[in-house]
């Protein structure tokens, strides 16, 4: 009997170059929930889906996924958990050297054994999710940004995954590849039955798709919610994020000597 | 005075200490690359195909430098031989200066700016384009999918191109000497056929190839998976190939010179 979370996520903490980015992280997402997790341009929420993929090892505590510690398996051990799991990268990081079709057939061809008859039935059924099986000949560069993303979004879920990491998925779309991107995620983690980590700082988008949000701000969890719940907050950072305030517990100007000593005021003025 | 003596020596040793450190981690690549080649010799089709791009696609300029280096080579040979009435002697002039050094060197030099420069860019775009790191979370090893089969062809295309680059030089010397300047046919190639021999010179010539091959290709491919994931990150690493493989190959060539050829004659 699986247990009901498929991630858990303890006492997590993470530097780099002696610049600690995770102080302390706990988090639990259960299976088939889209999970939301936000906070500023480098707050650490891209570190944080690396650790849940194991390309880097925390410095203190776990993350657990499907039960097994991620960063205490071998290589192989974490090349087969990485099988379950999906990852949707900020610009698609499609590969330029395949189609539309070789892209999405990758892992296919890489990790099983199924005829090429069934997989072109396979990439065929992927892109007709995403709405580009008319797409399927075309190289990346063909692409427009909002077509690559979903391309690789296809691709993430060839092997039908258990979790999908989204990261940034919404950076740089216009209006409606920005509308279609987040209903695909909701439809398709539904469709699926898959778990979905959505890293991003557009709240608006995001807020209308996700099941639970978690916000990071200097490396651990300010807030934590349900959609509804983060709207209605008068925590001071999560009411100037999601409102979208210019000043407030984030500060406009970076630390800086006095105004009026930088221009050397006293000087010119006495 | 005393602080810019320290200053600059802590200078050099800094460069020292970042050269060694470079040089220990692009040792390690190499046997990591080599240990992670298993895949790619066992799916040789990943080969097949990079073989096109950095070995046929090399080719035209491979062809047309033999040709003119050939072409050069017979008309200076001619002009000093005849001097000394020796003009029959060009043929042997001509193919001994291609196969033991021109056609390994200067095709590896043009491999190293043509190939090498592209197997690096290639790499470190996909590097800076995360595709190596989706590769990676796709549970395929980049180093075994990617690097390993370029860097075979790139060792399994040096030695064939330069030994097309000696055929077409000597086919360019043979044009200008023999059918432009009128040298005697068969004393140019019967001389040649004389004075080439298979071990020492042809032999000899394709193991420097290898050598060359190897050079490029593993410092192609470790420019290119170390370079910073920026454009100027990978237009340095790029110049960085082409410079470091064109010291390693003439660095190389004395060295396996000094070993094949000394004592001959």
């Amino acid at each position: 009997m699986p247990s009901e979370n498929l991630i858990e996520i303890r006492d997590l903490s993470f530097s780099y170059n002696a610049r600690a980015i995770l102080k302390g992280i706990n988090m639990t997402m259960q299976r088939g929930k889209v999970v939301a997790i936000m906070g500023g341009s480098g707050s650490g929420k891209t570190t944080l889906l690396r650790l849940i993929g194991g390309t880097v090892s925390p410095f203190a505590g776990y993350v657990k996924f499907d039960n097994q510690v991620v960063h205490e398996l071998n290589r192989n051990a974490l090349f087969k958990l990485r099988r379950k799991m999906g990852m949707l990268f900020q610009f698609g990081a499609l590969f330029t050297d395949l189609s539309v079709f070789d892209n999405v057939a990758f892992q296919m061809r890489e990790h099983t054994d199924l005829s090429e008859a069934m997989i072109r039935d396979l990439v065929l059924m992927k892109l007709h999710a995403v709405g580009l099986r008319g797409a399927h000949q075309l190289m990346p560069a063909e692409l427009s940004g909002g077509m690559a993303r979903r391309v690789a979004l296809a691709r993430s879920i060839a092997l039908d995954p258990m979790l999908i990491m989204f990261d940034e998925p919404f950076t740089g779309l216009d209006p409606i590849s920005l509308s279609v991107i987040g209903s695909l995620i909701r439809r398709l983690t539904d469709a699926l039955g898959t778990t979905a980590i959505v890293v991003t700082h557009d709240v608006q988008e995001s807020l209308q798709i996700v099941d639970y949000v978690y916000f990071i701000a200097d490396g651990v969890i300010a807030a934590e919610g349900t959609p509804k719940e983060v709207l209605e907050t008068v925590k001071p950072f999560v009411h100037q994020f999601v409102h979208g305030e210019i000043d407030g517990p984030v500060p406009f100007h970076y630390p800086a000597a006095d105004y009026q000593a930088d221009l050397q005021l006293e000087e010119n003025f006495v | 005075m005393f602080k810019y003596l320290v200053s600059s020596i802590r200078h050099v040793g800094h460069g020292v200490i970042d050269s060694t450190w470079r040089l220990g981690y692009a040792s390690r690549f190499f046997i990591l690359v080599l240990l992670k080649s298993t895949t790619s010799l066992r799916r040789f089709g990943l080969v097949i195909r990079e073989l096109y791009y950095t070995g046929v696609l090399s080719l035209i300029i491979i062809l047309v430098s033999g040709l003119f280096v050939g072409m050069v080579l017979g008309l200076q040979g001619y002009e000093t031989l005849q001097k000394f009435g020796s003009e029959s002697a060009v043929g042997t002039l001509v193919a001994l200066s291609l196969v033991r050094e021109l056609g390994p060197v200067v095709a590896a030099l043009l491999f190293a700016s043509r190939a090498g420069s592209a197997i690096t860019a290639e790499i470190g775009l996909m590097k800076a384009t995360e595709q190596l790191s989706a590769m990676g979370m796709m549970a395929v090893d980049p180093v075994a999918r990617v690097v390993a089969p370029r860097f075979w062809a790139g060792i399994i295309s040096m030695p064939f191109l330069a030994a097309m680059f000696s055929v077409m030089g000597v086919f360019g010397g043979y044009l200008v000497t023999v059918v432009f300047i009128g040298v005697d046919e068969g004393s140019f190639w019967s001389q040649m056929q004389n004075n080439v021999d298979f071990r020492i010179d042809i032999v000899n010539g394709v193991i420097k190839s290898c050598f060359f091959g190897i050079a490029v290709a593993a410092i192609a491919v470790f420019e290119g998976y170390d370079a910073p994931p920026t454009a100027e990150g990978v237009s340095g690493a790029t110049t960085r190939t082409v410079v470091t493989s064109s010291l390693a190959i003439l660095g190389l060539d004395f060295i396996l010179t000094a070993f094949m050829f000394r004592g001959i004659n």
